[in-house]
């Protein structure tokens, strides 16, 4: 009975890729992967794992999920609405700082990624 | 008057307030590079059992909370929640009807804030007040267990002293001691300019059920009471593990209104057997009814209940936004009177403001427990939309938010005024007390999320 949040199985999908959606996640426990659908394909861009979230892009956007997340084993994931977000941010700016610190670190991921790929090209 | 390298902070109090004070002011100044010291001052041990370890309060952490903690990177672990909440179960002598959070989730939290009742047994449990402590010290805050007797302005420091003797001057005083302290009395006789919160008293029990009954009886619900009971605003029954913890706010809780309150049998009917065991631990707390009056002066900033908190609603939730509030004040714009003026007391005005608007809110709650109709009209318009998954949940939204403290009083107000919550709530009135209605001529009992039942 203890925990927060809500849990799913191993291998449930929290929300598909051109989803609409407007909250954002944070994992409890457990962990989860993000996968990229392309062509009838799968590719795993990341996993995450305790106190990680996923999602944001929703929160700033009214724009279609990026990603499908699907969990890799039992997980609990806590859910963040939007207007409790935003209405944070308004009153507390600095309540975005970890939000843009992950986002950044993941821009830097993606590039490098990308630098690799267009060498092996 | 800012902080420089080397500079010294004192905190009073290491509950909630002067813990995330500190988890704060430090987090920020790492970020920043400046090198800053922490001393808390806490004599109270959150390992200890009963009062001694507790901060006393019902322990809820709001929805609200929960989600801007996590958003923090702050998660609350297993050991510290007791029980994840997720519905409220409205009880009033016309019916009871279940709210429900929309995803089903456990968004809510209860918590102890020492590690639970007097003689309960050892469980893996940790306290709320000891995990955010912790959370402190681990980024370099250093707790001296002592008790601050005394707090004295020198030409460009504050000296604080201790019952021991024990002295020392720091840039900065914190004072985060609640409302439950003597050091505010003592500032307010001393100082002469500031004016200490009014305050009330409260009363807090808990019963021991075992886990299996409060499974069955009480479920993953907090159990909330509309009762037309004088000089009481707010009754709940909160499930946590073994126990149960009652909670009563009001006008100055004594005896005689407790008596009315288990004699009700609205509250008999929550317990096995409609017999209401006794509690093994209580206490009568008070609360903080209205704000200290100045908040802030020259190297000195009163947070959480020692400065303003909201009305009878997550308190805790409060402690967090003023404690932040005046972390970033004293690391990026400074600690005069005028910096504290500028940029801290702003949240505690918006905080007292929404408090006047929270006062009418009871008032009119005050009014629903007189008349009877009303309450029918509320039940029936509830439990009507927790049946429907597909249209919104406007009187649902009101009562989760006000018993909650997940959103402003005067969010839930502007709330009671749209038009179709109006005409949803007088189509109600009238449907719910028509002769022959399913709830107009008797009380209505809960069967799932909004069934009503006869
Ligand atoms: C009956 C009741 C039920 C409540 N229920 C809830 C609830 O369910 N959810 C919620 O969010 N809020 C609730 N509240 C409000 C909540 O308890 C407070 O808002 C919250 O505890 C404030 O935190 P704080 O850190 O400011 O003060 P406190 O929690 O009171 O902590 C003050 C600390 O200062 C220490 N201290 C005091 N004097 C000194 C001194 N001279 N020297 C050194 N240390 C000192 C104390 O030992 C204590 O640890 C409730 C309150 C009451 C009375």
């Amino acid at each position: 009975m203890a925990g927060l949040g809500k849990n799913y199985k191993a291998g449930e999908v929290i929300f598909r890729q051109g989803d609409t959606g407007n909250c954002m996640f944070v994992i409890q426990d457990g962990e989860v992967e993000a996968i990229a659908e392309s062509d009838g394909r799968e590719f795993r861009l990341r996993t995450m794992g305790r106190n990680d979230f996923f999602g944001e892009m929703a929160l700033f956007e009214e724009e279609t999920r990026t990603a499908t997340i699907r969990t890799t084993k039992p997980t609990r994931i806590l859910s963040i609405d939007k207007k409790n977000f935003l209405g944070g941010i308004y009153e507390d700016p600095s309540l975005a700082f970890r939000l843009v610190q992950t986002m950044s670190h993941r821009i830097r991921d993606l590039t490098e990624r990308l630098a690799r790929y267009e060498q092996q090209k | 008057m800012t902080l420089g390298d080397g500079a010294r902070i004192a905190v009073i109090g290491a509950g909630p307030a002067g813990s995330m004070f500190s988890y704060f002011f430090l987090s920020m100044a790492e970020t920043i590079g400046l090198d800053v010291a922490i001393d808390i001052f806490e004599p109270r041990r959150f390992c200890h059992r009963g009062p001694a370890g507790c901060n006393h309060c019902g322990g809820i952490v709001s929805e609200s909370l929960v989600q801007r903690l996590a958003t923090e990177g702050i998660r609350l672990p297993d050991c510290v929640v007791q029980r994840g909440i997720e519905s409220y179960t409205l009880h009033m002598d016309v019916g009871d009807v279940e709210i429900a959070t929309p995803l089903m989730e456990k968004r809510i939290a209860a918590i102890y804030r020492g590690i639970g009742p007097r003689s309960s047994e050892p469980l893996e449990t940790h306290s709320f007040d000891g995990y955010l402590l912790d959370l402190a010290t681990q980024k370099g805050a250093r707790v001296i267990p002592r008790l601050v007797t005394g707090l004295r302005r020198e030409e460009d420091s504050m000296r604080v002293q201790c019952a021991d003797q024990f002295t020392d001057s720091y840039e900065l005083a914190v004072v985060a001691t609640g409302v439950n302290s003597r050091l505010t009395e003592m500032l307010e006789r001393e100082s002469g300019e500031f004016a200490r919160p009014d305050r009330t008293k409260t009363f807090i029990c808990e019963f021991h059920l075992g886990r299996k009954v409060i499974r069955e009886t009480f479920g993953p619900s907090m159990h909330v009471f509309l009762l037309d009971i004088p000089r009481l605003e707010f009754a709940a029954l909160i499930p946590k593990g073994d126990y149960v913890t009652l909670c009563l706010l009001g006008d100055d809780i004594d005896e005689a209104l407790i008596d009315k309150f288990f004699s009700a049998r609205e509250v008999r009917e929550r317990f096995p057997d409609g017999v209401i065991p006794g509690h093994v631990c209580h206490c009568y707390p008070r609360i903080n009814i209205r704000s200290a009056s100045p908040v802030c002066g020259d190297r000195l900033v009163f947070i959480g209940d020692s400065g303003t908190t909201r009305l009878f609603k997550d308190g805790i939730g409060a402690a967090y936004r003023t404690s932040k509030a005046a972390a970033k004040t004293a690391i990026f714009h400074g600690v005069s009177a005028e910096d504290f003026g500028n940029h801290y007391a702003p949240l505690c005005r918006r905080i007292n403001n929404d408090n006047r608007v929270g006062k009418l809110v009871f008032r009119f709650a005050t009014l629903v427990q007189k008349a009877r109709f009303a309450r029918r009209g509320i039940l029936a318009m509830t439990a009507h939309e927790q049946r429907q998954t597909d249209s919104p949940r406007r009187m649902s939204g009101v009562l989760w938010d006000l018993f909650s403290g997940s959103a402003s009083y005067t969010d839930v107000f502007l709330r009671t005024l749209h038009p179709a919550y109006l005409g949803a709530l007088l189509w109600n009135l009238v449907a719910a007390n028509l002769p022959g209605s399913p709830s107009g001529n008797g009380r209505a009992e809960k069967g799932g999320h909004g069934h009503v039942r006869h």
